[in-house]
Order: C-alpha cells, then structure tokens, then sequence
C-alpha cells in the first residue's frame, strides 16, 4: 500500500542480534496461557480473515494457466510490464538518491532551512488523492499552469502531455516523486542526524573536504538505512495505485497503466477478475525475492522504518 | 603539507566569498524547493478560487478570485456534494474506528509477544512484517470477492476491517521495538503483588506506552481518510461513501466543475494536514532517536 509510506517514523534503539528471537525456554503457565491466547486471538482472527484467506483466494483466482496465456497475449500486459518496471526502477532510484541529498541540505541549522522544512512536508501532508487529480489537472488542460507558463515562456502553444505514451509515464513518474520525496528525506534526515558529529570533526582534521566526508563518512553509514529504505519502497511502488490511476489514468489509450491499475480495470471495468487477479499474480517474481531480502536484512540489524 | 594546513592559509577574503557562494546556492537550491513542492498546491487553489467562467481563462491568478466554490462545498450546492458533511462524518468514522481498533488488536498482540512471551510468538510477528512489506493493492481484487461473501459490501465496516488489516502490522512493530524501553521488572512486581495479566496490560503497560499508541494511532487515523482504493471499491452508494469516493467522482462528471471539485479537495485535505503538523514535535523527536544501525 503506497499510503502505508504515510508511516509516522517512531524509532528506537535496539541492540541490533538480540531482536525477536524465539524464546523456546519459557513456558507460560496456567491461566496465563487462557489470557495470551484471549490476547492473541484477535489478531489472529484479522489476519486468518482479511489476510490469509483473501491471499489463497487470489491465488486460487489466478492459478488456471490459460489465464497467464492469456495475458501474455494482450499487447497492453506487455506495455504494462514495461510501464511498472519503468515506474518503479526510475521513479524509486531517483526519489532515493534527490532524498539523500536534500537531507543533507536540510541538515544546515539556519532559520530559513528550517521554515523551508515545513513547507517542504506539504506534499506528504496532503492526500494523494488531492494532489494527483490537481496534478491531472495541470497536465490535461489547455488552461492549466503548466500551459500558460509554456505560452508565457515561449510563446507557443504547451505540448499535450497526455497525448504521448512517454511524457504521460514522466509525469507519473514526477507525479510520484513529488509526493513522496518528503517521507524519505525525513527518514534519511533522522539518519543523518543519528552519525556522531565526533566522526566529522576527526574526518576533516584529517583534511576531507565536504565531498570526500559525503562519500566516505555519511554513505558507508547509512548505506544500510539506503538499502533498507529502497527495498522497502520498491514493494510499495510495485503496488502503488492511485499516481497512475489519478495522474495519467492510463492515457494514452491505456498505454501508460502498471499493474495495480491494470489489474483493477480488468477486474472492475471489463468483468475479468480471474485475469486481474493474474495480471498481479505475474508481479510475485519480483514481490518474493526482494521480501526474503528486506525481511533477512531487518532481522539481521534491526533497521525500525 | 597536510591539507588543513592549506586551507588555513586561504585569505580571509577567498574564505568569505567561497562562504558567499555556498550560500547563494544553497538559498537557489532552497528557492527550487518551494517551487516544487508548492507548484501543484497553488495550481489547486487558483482553480478553487476561480468562478466557473474562469478556469478556461488561462492565467496565472485569477482575474477575479471568489470563495464561491467553498461556499458551495460547505452548504452542499452541487449534486455531487449533497450529502457532503454526511461523507465527512463518514471519513472520520471510519478513521476513529481504525485507529481505535488498530489500537485495540496491535497492543494486545505485541504485549503477549513481548512481555508474556508466548511460545512461538515470533510466527506471529512474521506474518505481521509480511503483510507490512506487500502491497495492500494486490489484495483487492479477492479482498472485494470476501467482503461479498462476509455481506459487507457498501458498508462502512468493510473499508474499516481492509484498513486495520493493513494497520496493525505496522502497530505491532512499533509497540514491540517501543516496548522494549519499558523494564520487564515492572511486570514481574506487579504480578508479585497478585495482578493478573490483564491488569498488567491495563495498569502497567498501555500506559507506560502513551507515546507509541498516540504515533500509530494518527498513523491508523490518517492512513483510513487518504485511502482510496478499497474505499471506492467497498462503497458505492451516496450515504455510504466517504469524501475520498465523493471526490473522485467528478473525474465522470462532462461539466467539468473543476472549481468544486478542487474546493472540494482543499477541504478534504485539511483535516490531514492539521494534524500532521500537530503531531509534527512527536514524530521528530522520534526521528532523532536512532537511523543508523547495525
């Protein structure tokens, strides 16, 4: 869910190793066992319900093969495929690395930097939903900002975004961007802010300029946070839903679609759920090996996002 | 010659126009910034500020601005709006039952994983992290097909049994990581002195975790009113929508009451906004505590 990145990050330290491990040694007695398992029982009862059981249903409803036949011979899966894997490597990539360096702008302790931090969190304040269909609005009219400010510059009329395949998929990608740059730069803020100043005062002692303390202090320190914050917001990406559906709503001719939108009209607009349910099935490839990797690496040192 | 030396050799004038530079870029680096992340906000409220005629005009700010829009959106004035204020109740309804429930089955799991220490406690744990790392969107389709067989469908229950299901994971791994700062010790005196589990959930733990349960709470509330997805796909009737539902279906309307529409839109996005902003101080705090581990 692209809105589970709306996480309020609440970090504590934990001695990274001792995380959740099975304590097999301690057994509960008594009516103590009645009260852990009145305890758990409600979370249990979510996820068997809302979880587990809509998780094999899905499977179920995309299991037949002549559903991924199927699939593989409409043209537009085709270009959906391309789209997602444009959106996600692009989009996340270059969110990360502008989140990376605006948080290091954003470390200076001057009024004005501060002031400029709030203003900044706009976008991941407001609704995706708000944004996106104003976002819509800039790229579909002849009216829009966009548009007047292309007049206003050159003189000629603003070139119609929606009409190109590659300049729809851009301003989704952009679209994306914007909003979810704040989110990361404030979790690679609070990074930044965890390095001890003590490694920087002894860095430029020994003569590193502010670029050589960039690449060879703060980048091997967070390279884990980076790493963990890129898989992380690969998955969400994958699954994000309301940029490409309010952005560019698939025009061209349905050409700009990713699979979370592509799914959804199979399954909503055209009466193929069974194929819908394929059509995000066929992202599993790609959704299980980067889980086994983000889950091994947040056992292995205990990075909280 | 090491480089210190160097550069502290550099003239006080070279030095202050060196400084001067990393300003000037820093404050163009700034001015960027603001225009990026505003562009999109000021083009929303330029078009709720225009009058109909207006929107096709094709200016930077509006010949003549007016609140007509919002006057509209308040006193419910245009067919898509008529049950607005209804919707709003609706919208934070099902955000108070979320963050309530989320509340509820987060801290009661994490407090038997963490401090009962339940046998295989950790299964439970897992299975919460799966479903925090995959994308809610994929469930739909089956997750629509369920809440027809459970008899949920238009019905508010239905966003707000998705949403918690999506909540709680993320619940359960900041309770668990904010449980333990919470000495163990207390628990063991308190059940000395004869208080039975649920006292001790009661008395001992929920509030000692006050912090944690407001941060995840705003994040149950706030991720319940911008959801839009399941909102759109579980209810479909005016009485039973919320805002986000109402809203997007201008996108079907031929008039193009766009003023409205992004009036509309401001309104909605304003609850969001405040409390974000309230709870801003928390979450920083929160920030600073740690980043970079392992």
């Amino acid at each position: 869910m692209s809105s589970a990145q709306q996480v309020l990050p609440l970090q504590t330290p934990t001695p990274a190793g001792r995380a959740r491990r099975p304590r097999w040694h301690f057994r509960l007695q008594g009516s103590d066992t009645a009260w852990a398992i009145a305890f758990v029982v409600p979370y249990v009862a979510v996820f068997v319900a809302f979880v587990a059981y809509p998780v094999v249903f899905g499977l179920w409803m995309g299991s037949r093969s002549t559903l991924y036949t199927l699939l593989f011979s409409d043209p537009r899966y085709i270009d959906t495929l391309v789209n997602t894997l444009l959106f996600v490597c692009i989009g996340v990539n270059v969110k990360m690395f502008l989140a990376f360096l605006v948080s290091g702008f954003f470390m200076q302790r001057r009024w004005w930097v501060r002031a400029l931090l709030v203003v900044f969190l706009l976008p991941w304040a407001l609704p995706a939903l708000s944004v996106f269909l104003s976002i819509h609005y800039m790229l579909v009219s002849q009216w829009g900002l966009l548009d007047t400010l292309w007049t206003a510059v050159t003189g000629a009329d603003g070139p119609l975004f929606l009409v190109s395949r590659g300049m729809a998929m851009a301003a989704n990608i952009l679209a994306y961007i914007w909003k979810w740059l704040p989110f990361w730069t404030l979790i690679f803020l609070s990074a930044r802010m965890a390095i001890p100043q003590e490694i920087y005062e002894a860095a430029a002692i020994d003569g590193a300029t502010g670029i050589q303390q960039t690449i060879h202090v703060t980048f091997p320190l967070m390279a884990n946070v980076y790493l963990v914050a890129t898989l992380l917001s690969t998955l969400w990406t994958l699954g994000d839903f309301p940029t490409v559906h309010f952005v560019s709503s698939g025009a061209p001719a349905r050409t700009t679609d990713v699979l979370a939108t592509y799914g959804f009209h199979q399954a909503f607009n055209f009466g193929h759920p069974d194929l819908g349910a394929a059509a995000m099935m066929s992202a599993l490839p790609l959704v299980i090996p980067v889980v086994i990797l983000l889950i091994r690496r947040l056992h292995r040192t205990g990075v909280q996002l | 010659m090491s480089v210190v030396a160097r550069t502290r050799r550099l003239s006080p004038w070279r030095y202050r126009a060196s400084r001067r530079v990393g300003e000037g870029a820093g404050m163009l680096l700034g001015i960027v910034l603001i225009v990026w992340s505003l562009a999109p906000i000021y083009n929303m409220v330029v078009i709720a500020l225009s009058a109909h005629d207006d929107i096709f005009a094709g200016t930077i700010w509006p010949a003549s601005p007016t609140l007509e829009s919002f006057y509209v959106v308040v006193t419910e004035g245009f067919w898509y709006l008529e049950r607005f204020w209804h919707q709003f109740g609706n919208s934070f309804f099902v955000g108070l039952m979320t963050m309530f429930l989320t509340l509820l089955i987060g801290s009661l799991a994490s407090f038997t994983v963490g401090r009962m220490r339940l046998r295989n406690g950790w299964l439970l744990t897992n299975a919460a992290l799966m479903t925090y790392v995959i994308p809610a969107s994929f469930l739909a389709i089956p997750f629509y097909r369920i809440m027809q067989i459970y008899g949920l469908t238009n019905h508010l229950w239905a966003v707000i049994a998705a949403i918690t299901t999506f909540a709680t994971p993320y619940a359960i791994f900041i309770f668990s990581q904010y449980g333990k700062s919470i000495p163990m010790e207390l628990d063991e005196s308190a059940r000395i002195d004869g208080a039975n589990p649920l006292q001790i959930y009661l008395y001992v733990y929920l509030p000692l975790m006050a912090p944690a349960l407001v941060a995840v709470g705003t994040y149950a509330l706030l991720l319940a009113w911008n959801e839009y997805l399941y909102n759109f796909l579980m209810l479909s009737t005016p009485d039973s929508m919320t805002v986000a539902v109402a809203l997007a279906q201008f996108l079907n309307s031929d008039e193009s009451p766009w003023n409205y529409m992004m009036a509309t839109a401001i309104v909605y996005a304003l609850p969001p906004m405040i409390i974000y902003y309230m709870v801003r101080r928390n979450m920083v705090a929160g920030l600073t505590m740690g980043g970079v581990k392992g």
